[in-house]
């Protein structure tokens, strides 16, 4: 199969003490990712896939937290090593970047000055070595006059300038394993692509393997190998790129797919968003945990917890759902057809349980 | 930049001018004591009186007198002389500003070693135990009044009268020129009263700008980075709350220097803040006018450098 992993991550859970309860931000969540490749971690806001990716840096660590579970770097135990050990490794090993590069950069210091620290906290170079490196970096993300540039200061960059900027700083000590937490989302249509082609082409010259987490399957289309969905703290839906577009298994993933406008449908159909909200992450549902959500829920569903597990003839694809596999591909056919839901429902036998899925949530 | 300062420093000086205006017109029409009288000594007889108050130029309206007092200002840097004693008003401050200027640096430099430190340590562990402790103390420092304080103090530590007698107590200020240690023993306890009540409110002031800049997407970048947790609060954390720490020491520090009226006084020390309060009492019209001027001074010259201090710091902000 594929060569040995970088990161492998094995039931992982985090949850944060609140005052209004225990938060189960993620909740069993199992990964691999092998050097070079990239992973797309899809779902929507507290789906967990921020909080386990931050888990990977040890960004998570705090009084009111618990993690479980293993996180594995090359073979080496990231739940259970020690501070200094994660400080070692984060912008070193593992280097992140963020949402929204204004507020992820320092205001009030020069850009030169935060790239040269970020060489400084792991390599013991002077600070003109640590400027040319930095430099250096600047220059191959495309900013133009870089060492002009690192004398400036964040606000005096255009949004897409700035995302740069904290890429390089991302990348100034060769790290083997990125992790991009929404890059794109905080900038234009035109920039975000300019930003993955960078991505892309930065990862194909260096072997760097990518978790990108966002909430858009457009980007994943464009950057990930393979995806996974993430739903309420877990993954529902694990499959290379291809295949959830073509042939996804989850509801969910239905749902995520049907609310992307696409230019082949006419303009009068309706983008179908999923009802409800994003359950609490306290008192998660019983059962499957997207129940209440589901327009094609049993009730069975309400009480037993779906694993996940591979579908028929594919080891590489996984999901987490209690409908039988016949019943999954008709109803996706049906979809992919055009058909609303309950349409699909009827397409592929399945009776009016329905209409309670669609009932709000009782209030907590 | 440069116009910026320009046009700051002129509206500087109309507002030294509207000090003065008002502290002229109040002293005229509100019930005072008659400098006249007061300086005439023990049942004098109305014509020495009356000579005294042409001698004060007093008899003239006070306009006329507003007018001649802001003549000889505007030409002569002229602060006039005193009704009580004579002495040039200009003279007086200035040899009285020095032990102003040593309560009010140094209480400074207590309050923000202390107020910054507790309010980094408390922001550090929110909610803990020695979080609570600290705000419930700045809340007691808060509260205390100063010559209360002062008192207190004196009576715990001070070598004459205290039960501790560990340090100088009323009246044993010294000219840092004449005597250095004793310039500083003189002055511990008046720091550490003077500086209870501001340290307190950096401390909250510090903890609260400094919890919010620690929630900030570049601090976590900061972590993201490797750097040291240590470096994290105290490079990246303290630079971006520092800001309006600077603006409020600025002009707190241009508060005390104008005279710490009640540290001055309980303390004994020679300071202008004290000399405001003889003057008073005296209807002594000069001093008065020239104490609130150079309080006054202090504080818009304080506003100003805290303006240009606050581009310089926040490199985002230009005049």
């Amino acid at each position: 199969m594929s060569p040995r992993p970088l990161l492998e991550v094995d039931d992982l859970r985090v949850s944060f003490a609140t005052e209004d309860g225990v938060v189960r931000a993620v909740d069993g969540v199992s990964y691999a990712l092998a050097p070079g490749r990239t992973l797309g971690i899809v779902g929507e806001s507290g789906s967990g896939k921020t909080v386990s990716s931050l888990s990977v840096m040890g960004l998570t660590r705090a009084r009111n937290t618990r993690i479980s579970g293993s996180i594995r770097l090359d073979g080496r135990e990231l739940v259970t090593a020690s501070d200094e050990e994660l400080r070692r490794i984060r912008g070193n090993d593992v280097a992140m970047i963020f949402q929204d590069p204004l507020s992820s950069l320092h205001p009030f210091f020069r850009i030169g000055d935060q790239l040269v620290e970020a060489v400084r906290a792991h390599r013991d170079v002077s600070k003109r070595e640590a400027l040319d490196r930095a430099v250096e970096l600047l220059e191959l993300v495309g900013i133009p006059d870089a060492r002009r540039r690192a004398q400036g200061y964040p606000h005096e960059l255009s949004g897409g300038m700035r995302q740069r900027v904290m890429i390089a700083m991302a990348l100034v000590n060769d790290p083997r394993l990125l992790i991009a937490d929404e890059p794109t989302t905080a900038l234009d249509v035109t920039v975000q692509a300019q930003i993955l082609q960078l991505l892309g082409r930065l990862q194909a010259e260096r072997g760097m393997a990518i978790v990108l987490i966002t909430h858009d399957l457009g980007i994943v289309a464009e950057l990930a190998d393979d995806v996974a969905v993430m739903y309420a703290g877990r993954i529902v839906e694990q499959a290379p790129t291809a295949t959830i577009f073509t042939a996804p298994e989850h509801p969910y993933t239905w749902g995520l797919l049907g609310s992307i406008p696409r230019l082949e449908r006419p303009r009068g159909d309706d983008l179908v968003a999923i009802a409800g909200r994003p359950p609490s992450l306290i008192n998660p549902p019983s059962g499957c945990r997207f129940h209440p959500r589901c327009p094609y829920v049993r009730e069975a569903h309400r009480r037993v917890e779906p694993v996940l597990e591979p579908v028929p003839r594919d080891p590489r694809h996984l999901a987490a759902c209690l409908l039988d596999a016949a019943t999954r591909r008709e109803l996706w056919r049906a979809l992919e057809a055009g058909a609303a839901p309950d349409e699909a429902r009827r397409a592929a036998g399945l009776s009016d349980e329905a209409p309670a899925a669609a009932a709000p949530e009782p209030a907590t | 930049m440069t116009r910026y300062i320009v046009r700051r420093s002129l509206w500087v000086i109309v507002l030294l001018f509207a000090v003065s205006f008002l502290t002229f017109v109040v002293f005229y029409l509100f019930p005072s004591a008659d400098p006249a009288l007061l300086r005439a000594g023990r049942s004098p007889s109305t014509e020495r009186v009356e000579a005294i108050r042409q001698q004060l130029g007093l008899d003239r309206a006070w306009p006329l007198q507003f007018l001649d007092y802001l003549k000889s200002l505007v030409l002569h840097f002229d602060l006039g002389y005193s009704f009580h004693n004579d002495v040039p008003i200009k003279e007086a401050i200035f040899e009285r500003l020095p032990a102003t200027i040593s309560v009010a640096l140094g209480a400074l430099v207590v309050w923000l070693v202390a107020g910054i430190g507790v309010g980094i340590i408390s922001a550090t562990r929110p909610g803990s135990r020695l979080d609570r402790l600290a705000m419930g103390g700045a809340l007691v420092a808060i509260s205390a009044p100063v010559y209360w304080l002062g008192l207190v103090s004196m009576y715990l530590f001070a070598s004459d009268i205290g039960v501790l007698p560990i340090l100088p107590g009323q009246a044993t200020y010294v000219p840092l020129t004449e005597d250095p240690a004793g310039w500083f023993g003189s002055l511990i306890l008046p720091w550490l009263v003077l500086a209870s009540a501001y340290a307190a409110i950096y401390a909250r002031l510090v903890r609260s700008t400094m919890l919010e800049t620690l929630s900030q997407d570049y601090i976590r970048t900061a972590r993201a980075k490797g750097l040291r947790e240590r470096r994290v609060v105290m490079r990246h954390g303290l630079r971006g709350a520092i800001t309006p720490v600077v603006t409020a020491a600025g002009l707190d520090l241009g508060i005390v220097l104008g005279g710490s009226i009640l540290v001055e006084t309980v303390f004994n020390i020679p300071g202008i803040g004290r000399q405001a309060f003889e003057a008073i009492g005296q209807a002594d019209l000069p001093m008065i006018q020239g104490t609130v001027l150079f309080g006054a001074l202090f504080i818009v010259v304080a506003n100003l450098v805290v303006d240009i201090l606050y581009a310089w710091l926040d490199p985002r902000v230009r005049y």
